[in-house]
């Protein structure tokens, strides 16, 4: 049986930055890395543009096999890991083979939810969260005419506009009642769903589908509204949850996700987390929660790989904070922090732009823009650090991104 | 992976005049709308603060980037932007804590300083002096893998600059040496060694005060005659140097002997109890020169040991700081190669942070303080070329920036400062006439021997 020093399951940002987190610190420990794609790592978060065509399959692979071997870690690629015995310290892979381990991190990242809807399940529709998929889609997308997204969320919204932009007509259907829910108000996500309506793209918000059924080679989706749609292509972007059924009976603390402490260590004895598969602590109420996000994947990772071994710098998870950023038709929407966790002082919105700055007892909790330059990292750590902007804070609220430069570049620089 | 060259910024020097901002978006866009320029200066009340890439040593743009299109250079150690891979994701300016990497929405994609290949428009634009391009880490790309000729555990005091010297300097000299250290704190901090073993890997030896250079000709022309090339070098403190020292010194460098003479100048006696010495300057407090009801530190200047022997025409004559390593090694690969051909004198200072009174994390500042305010100069001098400046003696600090940060200084009357002050300003403008080639003595000296 193969015995390693630290094994890592999944092969995507949490499970790199763990890897380099530990070879910073143990150039020798036995390192081994498994996944089940049979492909070199990449992030699902690129998929959206292979499926595009602008990212060429060949070229999204965030290491090569020399990376590997220069850093000597056993790289076992289309394995997953189907049970762990955390009392033995050994996991079972899909291949059958066992390997024992020492320490094990669990980053297994998420995988698609598919909606009860009736029907769903008879049809050919697609997911986007593997090369595979995304590889599926592209060829798809020649012989699409008509096309149906369930779902406005990140890979809704990139799909729809990308296979608007390949010549089909594109419907997305939400159920909240506008897109982009979770990193958006409404007025922001009005001047997205604008750009989208104005590239002939229909939004179907606040609308569910009740069933689907096959319609010759295709499928007709049908809404609670009333409303039939038939389509060459149905892609189900309703979200994503955490893999975590391989853990089944293995003791390891499950609610969404697998739960973690601050240092990214699940419930038992030798096993962390972290990505999209772990739920850790928010930044703002302390409560565990699932933040799929991949700035926080890769700081996740890295707190785990240093804690893994041993490294005295590890610092706590500070908790997580909900960012993205979103570039849609050639425009740029950034999200940083909390919507409501504090008072907005200032918000303004015209057709193409969009501003907002939320902030609690003169500390900054979120800051949202379209259009409108601000650094989003800056704001990360300005909002991390809690820092008291009530010396600033006219000049901040009037021109967030000079201010907070000036903040960064005297304290932290 | 090497260290890295970089950019520094000095915000006390800015006075916002943008002219890197307008120099960078003319290289990087074509045009000087500074919207367009990789490296932000920031006003921030009456100062100026800085946005730009840090080329970091773990970067996170890098590990952010969902598309492999940032990616660290190991060769010169700049974060690279690949155009084909980048997908306009953004998530890189997420990670970014410096504002360092930033969506530009004329190029219509992330920009970031790329150090313009090693010759950035920002600093050569840069006339205040704001903007550095330190290329110190070549030192470590250099000297970082050769051997360090001292055993790990020398018992020098927390923060000493003389230890700093000696590894330093030895390790750049190399293993063929034989290195006299006279009694001193280099010997003292176990260089030496104890119990039959040295403190080197090479041949150490431990001269009286008063013979180091003559004993140093001695085995340097030894090993001549039998055809051995080593070298000579003498690592001794400035009590040894100036003081009973120096008559074998100065005999050493009339004659023209082949030996590297460095003098690490802490300014007294400080193995011993921090005793004054004809190096120690005016007002300092030592031992010997105490501050009480009727003493108020050394009433008289320190001799000027570098000038002196200068006077003797050596092959080489220097002054170095460790706040100025570039400077330092340059020196020495000089002064070695002189070694070769006649007497090379090396003069380095060293805050003692034990003897002067400060803490021991700030001995590279005050050794900066120290040049900064003209208090000790860097120049260096051959026969052939007299004595030139190795950093100009203008925009000097005021003096007290440099005395307010050591103990020994702490008692000081006005007017102890204010000769001080007016010793400095002595020094720099002798030194500066020197360069300048106006001071008859070194036309003299840079026209041959005096007679």
């Amino acid at each position: 049986m193969q015995q390693t020093e630290y094994l890592i399951v999944g092969a995507s940002h949490a499970a790199l930055s763990a890897l380099q987190a530990i070879r910073m610190q143990d150039a020798d420990g036995s390192v081994t890395l498994v996944t089940r794609d049979d492909a070199l790592p990449y992030s699902p978060t690129v998929l959206p543009y292979v499926v595009s065509g602008r990212s060429a399959p060949e070229r999204v692979a965030l290491k090569d096999g020399a990376w590997f071997e220069q850093n000597r870690v056993g790289f076992i690629r289309g394995a997953a890991v189907t049970s762990v015995d955390a009392a033995a310290k050994r996991a079972k892979l899909s291949s059958g083979e066992e390997i024992a381990y020492a320490k094990l991190l669990l980053a297994t990242g998420a995988a698609p939810i598919l909606p009860p809807i009736p029907g769903l399940q008879d049809v050919n529709f697609h997911v986007l969260r593997t090369l595979a998929d995304a590889i599926g889609l592209h060829r798809a997308l020649p012989q699409t005419k008509q096309a149906v997204v369930l779902g406005a969320g990140l890979v809704g919204m990139h799909a729809a506009e990308n296979l608007a932009k390949a010549g089909a007509q594109v419907t997305v259907v939400e159920m909240q009642p506008r897109v982009l829910a979770g990193y958006f108000d409404a007025e922001a996500s009005a001047i997205i769903e604008a750009a989208f309506a104005a590239k002939g793209i229909k939004l179907l918000l606040g609308a569910k589908v009740s069933r689907c059924e096959a319609a010759g080679k295709g499928v007709r989706v049908t809404t609670d509204g009333g409303a039939s749609l038939d389509t060459d292509l149905l892609l189900v972007a309703a979200g994503v949850a955490p893999v975590t059924d391989f853990l089944a009976g293995s003791g390891v603390a499950v609610d969404r996700g697998i739960l973690v402490d601050d240092s990214m260590r699940s419930s038992v004895d030798g096993i962390w987390a972290a990505g999209d598969v772990a739920q850790a602590k928010g930044f703002y109420d302390g409560a565990k929660s699932l933040n799929g996000i991949l700035p926080s994947a890769v700081e996740q990772g890295k707190i785990a790989g240093m804690a893994m071994a041993g490294d005295p710098a590890v610092k706590p998870w500070p908790g997580g904070v909900p960012l993205n950023t979103y570039t849609f038709f050639g425009q740029q929407a950034v999200s940083v922090g909390s919507q409501d966790a504090g008072e907005v002082v200032r918000k303004e919105a015209d057709a193409k732009h969009y501003l907002k700055i939320v902030m609690q007892d003169n500390r900054l909790t979120g800051i949202f823009g379209i259009n409108v330059p601000f650094d989003p990292g800056v704001m990360w750590e300005i909002i991390l650090r809690r820092i008291d902007l009530s010396p600033v804070r006219e000049a901040f609220i009037a021109e967030p991104q000079k201010t907070a430069r000036a903040i960064m570049s005297r304290t932290w620089r | 992976m090497g260290a890295y060259n970089t950019i520094a910024f000095k915000p006390e020097h800015c006075d916002g005049c943008n002219a890197c901002m307008t120099a960078c978006a003319t290289a990087k866009a074509g045009n000087s709308d500074i919207i367009n320029s990789r490296i932000q200066i920031v006003a921030d009340g009456d100062n100026f603060e800085l946005a730009m890439c840090r080329q970091c040593g773990d970067p996170k743009c890098v590990s952010n980037c969902p598309a492999a299109a940032l990616a660290k250079d190991d060769a010169d150690g700049t974060i690279d932007w690949d155009g084909s891979k980048c997908v306009n994701c953004l998530l890189c300016t997420v990670g970014c804590a410096f504002g360092g990497i930033v969506y530009n929405a004329a190029a219509g994609h992330v920009v970031k300083c790329d150090s313009c290949g090693g010759a950035p428009a920002c600093v050569k634009a840069c006339d205040r002096g704001a903007l550095k391009y330190l290329t110190t880490a070549n030192i470590y790309n250099e000297v970082g893998d050769l051997e360090d000729l001292f055993v790990p555990g020398l018992a020098g005091c927390q923060g000493c600059n003389t230890e700093l010297i000696m590894r330093h300097t030895m390790r750049r000299i190399g293993p063929d040496t034989v290195l006299a250290t006279p009694p001193g704190c280099i010997p003292g901090m176990g260089s030496v060694g104890y119990n039959g073993l040295t403190g080197t890997k090479v041949p150490v030896f431990h001269p009286l005060l008063t013979n180091t250079a003559s004993m140093l000709t001695g085995v340097k022309r030894h090993y001549k005659r039998q055809g051995r090339e080593v070298n000579a070098v003498a690592l001794a403190g400035d009590g040894g140097a100036s003081d009973v020292g120096f008559q074998s010194l100065s005999g050493a460098a009339e004659r023209g002997e082949q030996i590297l003479f460095i003098c690490v100048d802490n300014e007294g006696y400080m193995n011993t109890g921090m005793q004054r010495s004809s190096c120690t300057p005016f007002g300092a407090w030592t031992s010997t020169t105490p501050v009480g009801e009727r003493g108020h530190g050394k009433t008289q200047d320190a001799k000027n040991m570098p000038l002196l022997m200068m006077m003797h025409n050596c092959e080489y004559v220097a002054t170095a700081s460790t706040a100025f390593m570039e400077d330092l090694y340059a020196k020495l690969d000089k002064a070695i190669a002189a070694s070769k051909r006649g007497f090379a004198y090396l003069h380095i200072y060293s805050p003692c942070t034990t003897g002067w009174r400060f803490p021991s994390h700030e001995n590279i500042e005050v050794a900066r303080k120290a040049v900064e305010t003209n208090f000790v100069m860097l120049w260096d001098f051959n026969p052939r070329d007299g004595l030139r400046l190795s950093r100009p003696l203008d925009d000097a600090l005021p003096i007290d920036a440099y005395l307010e940060a050591l103990g020994k200084y702490r008692h000081l009357e006005p007017e102890q400062v204010a000769h001080i002050e007016g010793t400095v300003e002595k020094n720099a403008g002798f030194i500066r006439s020197l360069a300048e080639g106006r001071h008859p003595a070194m036309a003299q000296a840079m026209t041959g021997r005096i007679a």
